[in-house]
This record gives structure tokens, sequence and C-alpha cells, in this order.
């Protein structure tokens, strides 16, 4: 008989089911060894996942390779300049940027009332409500940046809005609250924003974690913004972002250079322009997760051995007690290959049963970890799901290792001759 | 049937070695009922082993239905006594987990046969013992001479050129080891090659042949008038 046909007879199982059915104690140990090991293998890296697709989550509203910079004053005298001077970002900064850095997928100019300027905002009057907001001026590309989720009806700034400079504005959720009645409809509607007549065209939906962003910020077309304040060419700061596959610490280098090499500040001046690099950032939070995924793994598989181990450990008992059995079996014509493959399998079978379970109560527990955490917002941890190739890997490795444990037992079995095992004690 | 010429066969204890037989001549007819009888320590245990394939000779020869039994590695010993022995021990050997049926139905599990033919030649063999009805019964359900016709049931199952049987009433009482003898008399009867290991002078009586050892050679070999185990019954 060879190894195959063993394998897929009906009689061998007989077999194996018989002997592990004769000692429902020691099997049940036994699954529980490896069943503990899946199962912490299994919750681990689903955690380790949910906390991977949390952050994910917590970065969703923003490219994740996008950067700001903005202007600040030199530290080093260059071409005829003292230090301390304050370059100023102008809008066609944009156009060459975008020339010279083909990494730059996007490139969105803003200006902003309220944040950087030292003003508190700006006063938005509708009728006898009122209200201090920050105000920005933008560009439609921002949103290819830094997704705004816009309630229908209603819409970003579009570049007809810049064209004509229509006097339009996308307002937040609590200034729809604060200047608006409960259930009316702002989209049409007219705001007072320091005293012109502005037409609300959207409400964009809060999503924190954003920055410095928030619920009452109002969006209002860039070249409109340029003439309510005055700022001319001016831009407060760029939101860039690069490509998918680029470098962003290097995008953000190169930025850097140019702006200084347009605004002739000293190529080794660092700081001269400031930027935040939330690509960077990101970057280390993924690796955060992924080195929780790779602990994850080791720990998840080791305690997998150490279960398969002591599978092997109690074959090796039960091999000692039954010695008797293998013997008769042997007498009666059983080859000692035939006696070793009945051994591997009851290895590999109830390593096999036991993975099977702790997957399924690993599974539960996920689902349960995900029922419980799917009400906080704020928690980082989102759908935990341990991906397909990693639980055949680990039946894999359940097999090759059950194998394998399951051959010092078998050898031990083969190696007991008739003769001794049926001396009578 | 068996032919076993000048047969040495000694065990290594430590440094110094034990010579347990010393020069065994023997030869068995076919249809023979032989008992081997002897001391403890005679080497009547060792004959058995190496008839049974279970223990290799140091020296001489051994020819089983005209096969010269040499070379054997495990797989080829364990093909062998699949097919040409039956065993009965002592103290049964049952599979305590499995029942009567499957326990007969073993050695022919080790022979590749169907599972239906197996059953089926099981079933007839348990039958031919008287215990049909026992055939789902564990071991542990059994009485002594149950458990030992379910053993003999199991080594006719294979249908062997010869049954061993080694000291096969050792563990019953007088009764039923009259029942295992009427047993082993009825197979023999129909041609069965049957050698048994006792120490007890009424059981041989039961047997066609006795040979005796003595401190590993045989000193006695006589036809006997067989007492017929029936009579008891």
């Amino acid at each position: 008989m060879n190894s195959f046909k063993i394998i897929f007879d009906r009689d061998t199982w007989q077999e194996i089911f018989g002997s592990i059915q004769k000692n429902k104690v020691r099997t049940i140990i036994t699954v529980i060894g490896v069943l503990w090991g899946i199962f912490i293998y299994i919750a681990l890296s689903g955690s380790a996942k949910g906390l991977d697709n949390g952050f994910e989550r917590q970065f969703q509203n923003i490219a994740m390779n996008s950067m700001f910079v903005w202007a600040k004053s030199t530290s080093i005298p260059y071409d005829g300049f003292k230090t301390g001077r304050n370059p100023q970002l102008k809008l066609n900064d944009a156009v060459t940027l975008r020339n010279n850095i083909p990494e730059i997928e996007f490139i969105a100019p803003r200006n902003a009332r309220g944040i950087f300027d030292g003003s508190s905002g700006s006063q938005i009057v509708r009728g006898s409500k009122s209200g201090t907001y920050n105000i920005y001026g933008d560009f439609p590309e921002y949103t290819k940046i830094a997704t705004k989720k816009i309630f229908t009806p209603g819409r970003f700034i579009n570049q007809s809005d810049i064209n004509l400079a229509r006097k339009v504005c996308v307002i937040g959720e609590r200034t729809q609250k604060e200047l608006f009645e409960k259930g009316e409809d702002p989209v049409g509607k007219f705001v007072r924003i320091d005293d012109i007549y502005f037409q609300v065209i959207g409400v964009h939906k809060y999503i924190e974690g954003g920055g410095f962003e928030s619920d009452g910020d109002i969006f209002i077309p860039f070249a409109t913004f340029r003439k309510l304040y005055n700022t001319g060419e001016n831009v407060e700061w760029f939101t860039i972002a690069a490509f998918d596959d680029a470098d962003v610490v290097q995008v953000e280098k190169d930025v850097k250079q140019t702006l200084k090499r347009i605004h002739r500040v000293d190529p080794k001046d660092e700081r001269a322009f400031g930027s935040f690099n939330l690509g960077e950032v990101f970057n280390r939070i993924m690796g955060f997760a992924e080195g929780m995924t790779f602990l994850s793994l080791v720990v998840g598989i080791a305690t997998i051995i150490a279960g398969v181990i002591g599978i092997g450990n109690i074959l090796l008992i039960s091999v000692k007690e039954r010695t008797k059995e293998l013997g008769v079996r042997r007498a009666l014509g059983a080859t000692p290959s035939e006696v070793r493959m009945q051994i591997i399998l009851e290895s590999v079978f109830l390593t096999v049963l036991a993975g099977i379970f702790g997957i399924i109560l690993g599974a539960f527990v996920l689902a349960g970890i995900n029922a419980g955490t799917a009400s906080l917002e704020d928690f980082p941890y989102t759908n935990p799901t341990v991906p397909i190739p990693f639980v055949l890997g680990a039946l894999a490795i359940m097999v090759t290792l059950g194998t394998i444990i399951g051959l010092i037992p078998a050898q031990r079995a083969v190696s007991i001759k008739p003769i001794d095992a049926l001396r009578e004690e | 049937m068996i032919q076993i010429k000048d047969l040495h066969k000694s065990y290594k204890m430590g440094s110094s070695s034990l010579h347990v037989l010393k020069g065994i001549n023997l030869t068995v007819e076919e249809g023979e009922l032989v008992a081997i009888m002897g001391s403890s320590g005679s080497g009547k245990s060792t004959l058995l082993n190496i008839i049974g394939m279970l223990d290799l000779l140091d020296e001489g020869s051994y020819e089983l239905d005209n096969v010269l039994i040499k070379d054997l590695d495990e797989t080829k010993a364990a093909k062998y006594r699949n097919k040409f022995l039956g065993f009965i021990f002592q103290s049964f050997n049952l599979i305590n987990y499995k029942t009567a049926v499957e326990n007969v139905s073993l050695p022919l599990y080790y022979q590749g046969m169907k599972r239906a033919e197996r059953q089926e030649k099981a079933l007839k063999y348990l039958t031919s013992v008287g215990l049909l009805d026992w055939a789902t019964h564990l071991p542990s359900e059994l009485s002594g001479g149950q458990k030992q016709r379910v053993a003999i049931a199991r080594a006719m199952a294979s249908e062997p050129k010869l049954l061993l049987a080694d000291e096969p009433t050792g563990a019953i009482d007088t009764q039923t080891s009259n029942e295992v003898m009427d047993l082993i008399q009825k197979i023999n009867q129909e041609g069965k090659t049957i050698l048994v290991i006792t120490h007890e002078e009424d059981i041989a009586q039961m047997c066609k042949r006795i040979i005796r050892l003595k401190d590993g050679v045989i000193v006695e070999d006589t036809k006997v008038n067989q007492v017929l185990a029936t009579q008891y019954v």
C-alpha cells in the first residue's frame, strides 16, 4: 500500500478514529493545546489587521501622501538680502512647483482667515443670527487631497466658481445649526460674510482627525477670497499630494528647494519654509501597524508550535501506553510503515481538527470585538480580518508541524519490536 | 510444513551472552498438532518467536512451507506473518476498543482486503467459534474463554498455514481450557497445522505429538494418543 492510498482509505480513518476515541480526555486536552495556539494566532493577527484598518480609517479624509508647505522667515543672508525676511508664497509658485516636480499629483494653494493670520475669523451673519467662523479660500483641487463630504443636495467649489469669482460658500454642520432653523435647507440661501452676501452651495460633513479644520469652517472660491480680503497673488500655504508611488520625503525636499530658488532663499536655509508631511507621519503609523502584524504573526506561530509540540508529547506517551496494541498489530501483519503512517495521521488529524476549531473560535471572538468597538469612532479599530493566505499558511504550518512532530512517536512505535511488545508483564 | 536445522539463538545480556537454543532440529508435517513443553527458561518461547518470525535466528536454517525464512526485515516479516501465521496469545491480546468482529477482521485489513469482504469473513469465523451473537461486543464485555475464542477466530481469519498458540489456556480456568482445546482440536482435524506451547501436562496430552525442551535442546519428541477434549466439555 502506498501512502496516498492509505490517506484516502476509509479504513485508515476508521483505525484513527478508533484510537482517538479510545481516550477522549487525552484527545480533548491535546486538541485544546493547538486550539489555543491557533486561536491566539487568529485573534492577534485579526486585531492587528483591525488596528491597521482603524488607522487607515482615521486618515481616510486626507490623501495619505500629502503635505502642507508654508513660508516662515529666513535665517541666512542670501543674494543681498539680510536675515529675517519673510518670503511670500505666490499663486504662480504652484505652477512652477508642478512644472518642476513631476511627482506632484495635486497642488492646492489655500488662504484662510482665522487660522494663521491672528484674527479670530470672520463675522457671518444671517438675519438676526451671527457667528464667527474660519474662512478658507480654496480651489476645487483641494477636495482631491482632503476629501470633503458634502451633504446632498449641495456641492463643493468648482472651476467656474473660480473663473467667475462667484460669491458662493460651503458651510459646516455647526454653522448650519447656528445660523439656520432646524430642518431648513441652507443650500441656495444667503449669508453675509464680512458684509458681503454669499450664496450657500453646500454643507460639508465634518470628519474628525483632519488637523486644524473644524465643523464651523466655511469654504469660498480662492478668487473670491482674494477679492474680499485683498490678498492679491499671495498664498498662505500649499496643500500638496504626491502620486501614490512617490517618495513623500523626497517630494517634500524638492518642493522646499524649488520654493527657495523662486524666493531667492539660501538653499541651506532650513527655516525659511515650514512643512508638515502627513505622508511621513502616516508611514510611521503604518509601520507601527505592520510591526504589530509581524509581532502577532510571530507570537501566534510560536503558540501554534508550542501546541503542536504538546500533541507530539501526548502521542509519545500514548504510544508507550499502546505498546502492546501496536505489537499485536505488528504480529497480525502490520508493516512498520503502516504503523508509522497511522501515528502520523493521528497527529495531523488532531492538529488540523484543533486548528479548524481554533479558527472558528478566533473568528467568533474577532466578530465580537468588532461588534463591541463598532460604535467607538475614535478607537482606531475597524473590521478585524485575517487574510486568507494567513489562515491557509497557518493550516499549512500545522500540517507540516503535525507531521514532523508525529514522526517522533511514530518512530518510537516502530522501534518497539513486536516480541518485546507482546512479552508478558 | 516446518523444517528447522541446527538452530542456535543467544541473547546478549550486557557483557555476557545467554545461549538459549543450542542446536534444535525439528520437522513438523502438515496437519500435525504439536505441544512444545518445557520449564521456564527452557527456550520454548524463543523457539516459538523464531517460528513466528517475531525474532531472528543466529545460526541454522528455518523453512516454512518450503520457503526459506531468512534475511527478514520488519516489512517482509510483517507480510510473512500476515500470510503464513496465526497467533494465539495467553493474554488474548485483543484490541480493547474494537468489537469482536473488528478484532477478527484486523489481519484481513492488513492484507488489504475490501471492507465488505472482510466483514463477511470475520463473521464467518466468529460463527465457527460460536460467537456470532457477540460480534458487536467489546472484549471487556466477554469472558476469558470468549476472548480466547475471538482470538482464535482472529488467528484463523487470515487463513494461515500455521497456528501458533503461546499458552492458550494459561489465563483461563480448566473448564474453559477444555472448551478452547476442543476448538483447537477441531481446527486441527480440519487439517490445520498447530503448535501449542504449554507447561500443563493435560493440555499437552490433548495434542498429537509432544516435544520437550530443556536448557535449549530437545530432550524428548514423542507421538501420543490424543486425548479428546470433547469428553470433558
